[in-house]
């Protein structure tokens, strides 16, 4: 009785579409039509499209600029609030961000992002530089789209970061500043091999969640310029819904539901995320 | 001995906070630097918001409003005529947007109900009745957390399509009103802590499940509830994906969605700045202030929902 709500919930909206999307993968369907069986046809022409792979190779540069800034950002910012200061105001500010939607951050940054009247090519060119055009340029349209997510996250993983940091026993550090090992070098030999069982989780979370982006990017690229952010997301709604190509388009969340699939269970065994070294 | 040392470490750390070392100073800089990242943009939504778009072009390094007017604010909330907004920059065209707003609290609103009573409900379940085949589909709910949304959400909208239900508020909701994964976790984490001796003296008293959920479990768990549905508010008032697959017409727009098409009306080539970042402080606003009313149990729910 209790959990009939919740079960019927689980039944139509997670496990039917989980099949449903199995099934559709091996169909051929306009949204209009009723699919019709065409097997792995739809897998065979994902690998033989260059846009798929494209999107692919874009995703990879997006998720490596986003999760190496991020979680490099988070772990700096973790370890100086656990240094500095234990303030609710200062982690509060630097969640602020997270708080927002992803279509908010994208359209301040841009905004201060603009070429023509942004504020940071007003500072780049009063420093001499020459105004760059972040979201229209082939080369830091990615990057920017990656900084922008970096932005809004990087508060939010050094939190979670922080929370790490304080399941790590003081007696750990007395032990160490007693053997006269220096604040560096006790960062390197104890807090971070002791902190690998949390950083593992926060990797798979912040890996997976990354290569779904896709609100970023609808909000500010569209996909462009040419190619170079068209993101495997956005591929996959412009197959599905703006091509109607509803049977490719599921064919394509496949490959993506495999790849993060093969990524969590890589993350978690190369960084054993089950043991804890503190033991 | 355990005090002794949390003494001597508690006067250690008073010492470290007083001695200023170069490294310590380095640290407050690096601090502060990001500090000044993360909220200087919020400043220069609110700088823009303030200023008259016509004149931002004329002064865009300006670090206070350009041309003061609360002009944007009263285009965003209809509340300026149509020639007044053309002569500010806007674009004239009237945005409905006490209509998104209605439908942004909706769409939070009746998700956040739906889904934090009905997997109160079924962490109950998992976390204290007995029944054959519970430890098995808690495993399978788990599961579900692995499937990326992307996945469920193409056949999903199928579903929804199927259901006649496209472009209405119902289709927006159903599909995270009854139970999310996660949610169901949470919950039963926090009533597995819950004494049993006291659900069983309610149980002696004669009270049948049903009241002892009401009237002990969930009394005794306001907390963990109210930070599940804050967490809850929260993320689906910042959806974007899924209200913009099933929630396309102008009826149904929720604030992420309209703020999208906002950006494309340009008037002179140019957006309305300032109309759009006061359209964007306004739809962050209630996020914002929920935020600042229980900041403290936002900040410490983080550690936990994201790690353990």
């Amino acid at each position: 009785m209790f959990i009939a709500p919740a079960l019927l919930g689980f039944v139509v909206f997670y496990l039917y579409p989980t099949i449903r999307g199995f099934y559709f993968s091996m169909t051929q369907y306009n949204i209009l039509g009723t699919p019709k069986w065409i097997g792995f046809d739809n897998f065979a022409r994902i690998g033989k499209d260059p846009l798929f792979w494209n999107a692919l190779w874009v995703t990879i540069e997006y998720v490596a600029l986003n999760i190496g800034f991020q979680t490099v950002i988070a772990l700096v910012l973790a370890v100086l609030m656990q240094r500095l200061t234990k303030s609710t105001v200062l982690r509060g500010a630097l969640l602020l961000p997270w708080l927002i939607s992803n279509v908010i951050a994208a359209m301040v940054w841009f905004w201060l992002l603009d070429y023509q009247i942004g504020l940071v090519n007003q500072f780049l060119e009063w420093t001499g530089l020459s105004r760059i055009a972040f979201f229209g340029d082939e080369f830091w349209a990615i990057p920017t789209v990656a900084f922008v997510n970096v932005w809004r996250h990087m508060g939010y993983t050094a939190l979670l970061v922080f929370a790490g940091l304080q399941t790590i026993p003081r007696y750990v550090y007395e032990a160490a500043s007693i053997d006269g090992s220096s604040e560096w070098s006790s960062f390197w030999r104890m807090t971070l091999p002791l902190l690998r069982p949390v950083l593992a989780m926060i990797l798979v979370i912040t890996v997976t969640g990354s290569f779904q982006v896709f609100d970023t990017v609808a909000v500010t690229t569209r996909g462009g310029p040419v190619n170079v952010t068209r993101v495997i997301q956005y591929y996959i709604y412009q197959k599905g819904f703006a091509e109607g190509q509803f049977g490719y388009a599921s064919a394509l969340s496949v490959v993506l539901f495999l790849i993060l699939a093969v990524m969590a269970a890589l993350q978690l065994r190369l960084l054993r995320a089950g043991e804890s070294d503190l033991a | 001995m355990a005090t002794l040392t949390e003494a001597r470490a508690d006067a250690e750390r008073r010492e470290r906070r007083r001695t200023l070392t170069p490294g310590r100073i380095t640290a407050w800089v690096a601090m502060i630097v990001f500090l000044v990242l993360t909220l200087f943009p919020f400043y220069w939504m609110l700088r823009t918001a303030l200023s008259t778009t016509r004149s931002l072009p004329s002064n865009p390094g300006s670090l206070l409003p350009v041309d003061f007017t609360w002009g944007a604010f009263q285009r965003v909330l209809g509340l300026s005529s149509q020639a007044q907004a053309i002569a500010e920059g806007g674009s004239g065209a009237s945005v409905n947007f006490w209509l998104y707003l209605r439908n942004s609290v909706f769409y939070a609103g009746a998700v956040t109900i739906g889904q934090v009573f009905f997997c109160a409900m079924a962490a109950y379940a998992f976390a204290r009745l007995r029944w054959p085949g519970r430890n098995v589909v808690f495993g399978i709910f788990l599961g579900a957390l692995l499937v990326p949304p992307i996945f469920t959400s193409l056949p999903n909208f199928i579903l929804v399509k199927n259901l006649g239900l496209l472009n209405t508020l119902p289709g927006m909701i159903l599909p995270t009103f009854l139970m999310t994964p996660f949610a169901i976790f949470f919950l039963r984490q926090f009533f597995l802590g819950i004494s049993r001796e006291i659900e069983e003296s309610a149980a002696l008293d004669g009270a049948g499940p049903w009241r002892t959920f009401f009237r002990i479990i969930l009394p005794m768990s306001t907390a963990p509830v109210t930070t599940l549905a804050i967490l809850t508010f929260i993320q689906t008032w910042n959806d974007y994906f899924w209200p913009l697959l099933v929630g396309n017409s102008e009826q149904t727009k929720v604030l992420t969605v309209a703020l999208g098409v906002f950006r494309s009306q340009t008037p002179a080539g140019s957006p309305d700045w300032a109309g759009l970042m006061a359209a964007t402080l306004v739809a962050a606003a209630p996020v914002l202030l929920l935020f600042f009313a229980f900041a403290r149990r936002i900040i410490d729910s983080i550690g936990y929902s994201g790690v353990k």
